[in-house]
């Protein structure tokens, strides 16, 4: 757990860059920091690992005062990974890997198995070991970043903007396995970005930051879209935060109707397996545009129904094999459903 | 070259080793003089220049006075220590320091500048102190910068080094100075000679070290396709800037 109590950091010319923090993370999840550039979300963030101090209040982790420990040694128990990875140019991918432990007094030997494990960990080929930075892709080195801030072992990992160098699809990809290798760790993750999408995608909690470091509201993601906690974070948060909220809704308590079923005309045909192959009626094979899973967000099932020619979506097992269709009017009575369930208990 | 400067050069007794008026024995005065003054300017520019790239203060100032020492003529610096403390090898050395101290000084600080400032925020976010930052990522990444400092300034200490000759001291300078004191001029081409090849051979010999010390992954070696641009920085130009020397001097 990691808590910031009253922190203020204010800069000799006056700027306030946080002003009177109090935030507490918890143990064994991704905190992402969010807000519009110049919210101190940045400055709180490199205040838990001292690379910048406070002016005022106390950060603990596990209970334990930062500022009364030796910055390079609680440094080095904490994970960091920055924007740009900054990894050392002169140090091959491996030797930047086992960086921290050598600095903990691990032989190198040692350190190095265990950096070549950490690869692997992160998607990188044992090949790509003894190359040097300059040879790796931008998205590899930042996957070599991440290795890096594992390879202690740290408890805790701070990373500041890790995916915002790279472009959408190797963005995507970084986030996805970023997501696989938390839920094999475990760790308790504090990230900054200033995309809030990101922020909804990857975070257990959100923390949105306003102008002066002041912190607008900490919540789920779900309840960040469906609970603004005032206009600024309705602004910041944006639009279509109705349709984005359906990402947190699951769909296994969705009721499905029959393959069979005839829609407006359309009857869905399958071939020898039970794989949906299309929407037929009068003329050709119309296309489904995609099928969902049972364990699919409610956001998936109105994207299909939006697109598909029957206007219903069609669901599929884990062979592929067409088990059920979901119309726009069922799906829109579901949706309705669970809004007034969700409002009734906040009435009460 | 003509024929008579081709004779001098190859004469076997010039290269005798019994002969104190030798090329061996001028050659290793003139690489001691020259010895003597990078390594003392080395021991002045360098720490000053990781100094001030690492914590980049003070910069304004001790460039301005590198720079300044850069726009000192040699010979007049080497006739007021001479009028100071009198013949010997002080009044020579502090001239070649005084020259050589700029390059050093300034390359060390650009190199340690260049660092990449994520580079140098990871390094101090992982856990690394700032001692260690400077010794193993700052220093390493900013080598290539400084070998070239290094080289430029050996090259013009080298070619400056005959000015030894003219306050009485050995060296390859023996040759520029007596030839022109004899109207020999062969003599003062072959000394010329001389010293460009010498400059060029230690100018190609740091570029060894510089191989051999330096990071595949920060000269250019390491990426693709490009390959690191050897520089022998104006060797050629060593003859010419060492007969300008001496034409600087009153006859």
């Amino acid at each position: 757990m990691i808590e910031f109590d009253d922190v203020t950091k204010r800069y000799p010319d006056g700027t306030v860059a946080v002003g009177g923090l109090s935030l507490t993370i918890p143990t064994g999840g991704i905190t992402v920091l969010v807000g519009p550039s110049g919210c101190g979300k940045t400055t709180s963030l490199r205040m838990i690992n001292r690379m910048i101090d406070p002016t005022s209040g106390t950060i603990r982790i596990d209970g334990e005062d930062v500022l009364k420990q030796d910055p390079a040694l609680l440094r080095r128990s904490i994970g960091y990974v920055i924007q740009h990875a900054g990894l050392f140019p002169h140090r091959t991918v491996v030797d930047n890997v086992a960086t921290v432990p050598v600095l903990n007094g691990v032989p190198r030997k040692q350190a190095r198995a265990r950096a070549y494990e950490l690869l692997e960990r992160v998607g990188l080929t044992a090949g790509m070991a003894d190359r040097y930075p300059v040879q790796l892709s931008g998205g590899q080195q930042q996957r070599v970043g991440v290795a890096r801030a594992l390879a202690a072992d740290p408890p805790v990992m701070l990373m500041d903007e890790p995916f915002s160098a790279v472009d959408p699809v190797v963005r995507e990809g970084l986030q996805q396995e970023f997501l696989r290798l938390q839920g094999e760790l475990g760790k308790t993750i504090v990230m900054v970005t200033h995309d809030i999408d990101e922020a909804i995608k990857l975070g257990d909690h959100v923390a949105v930051f306003a102008e002066g470091g002041r912190l607008a509201q900490l919540s789920t993601p779900e309840e960040l879209l469906s609970k603004p906690a005032d206009d600024f974070v309705a602004g910041f948060v944006g639009r279509d935060r109705g349709y984005r909220g359906l990402s947190f809704a699951g769909s296994a308590d969705l009721a499905v109707e029959p393959v069979t079923t005839e829609v407006e005309g359309l009857r869905l045909s399958l071939d020898d397996a039970g794989r949906p192959l299309g929407w037929t009626g009068s003329g050709a094979l119309l296309p489904t545009e995609g099928s969902f899973h049972l364990g699919d967000s409610l956001r998936v099932v109105t994207d299909l129904t939006l697109l598909s020619p029957a206007g219903a979506a069609v669901r599929v097992d884990a062979e592929g094999r067409a088990d059920g269709i979901v119309r726009q009017g069922a799906l829109a009575a579901y949706v309705r459903e669970r809004q007034l369930g969700r409002l009734g208990s906040t009435g009460s | 070259m003509n024929a008579d400067t081709f004779d001098f050069l190859f004469d076997g007794a010039n290269w005798a080793w019994s002969s104190y008026d030798s090329f061996p024995h001028r050659i290793l005065e003139h690489l001691q003089y020259s010895a003597i003054a990078l390594v003392i300017a080395f021991v002045i520019a360098f720490p000053i220049g990781l100094l001030i790239g690492h914590t980049n203060r003070g910069s304004f100032v001790a460039i301005n006075i590198g720079n300044a020492g850069r726009a000192l003529p040699t010979l007049g610096v080497l006739m007021l220590v001479l009028v100071l403390v009198g013949t010997g090898l002080v009044p020579v050395t502090v001239a070649l320091v005084i020259l050589a101290v700029p390059p050093i000084l300034t390359t060390t600080y650009a190199g340690i500048r260049s660092v990449s400032g994520a580079t140098v925020d990871a390094a101090r976010g992982i856990g690394m102190r700032e001692r260690q930052i400077v010794t193993s990522v700052e220093l390493p990444i900013a080598l290539p910068i400084i070998f070239g400092g290094v080289r430029n300034a050996a090259l013009q200490v080298i070619s400056t080094a005959t000015i030894a000759a003219y306050v009485g001291l050995g060296g390859l300078g023996r040759y520029l100075f007596d030839g022109l004191a004899l109207s020999d001029y062969p003599r003062v081409v072959a000394g010329s000679v001389l010293v460009a090849v010498l400059a060029v051979a230690v100018d190609l010999l740091i570029g060894l070290v510089q191989r051999l010390v330096v990071s595949p992954g920060v000269d250019g070696r390491a990426s693709k396709g490009r390959r690191r641009r050897s520089t022998p920085s104006g060797a050629a130009a060593t003859a010419v800037h060492s007969l300008e020397e001496v034409s600087q001097a009153p006859r």
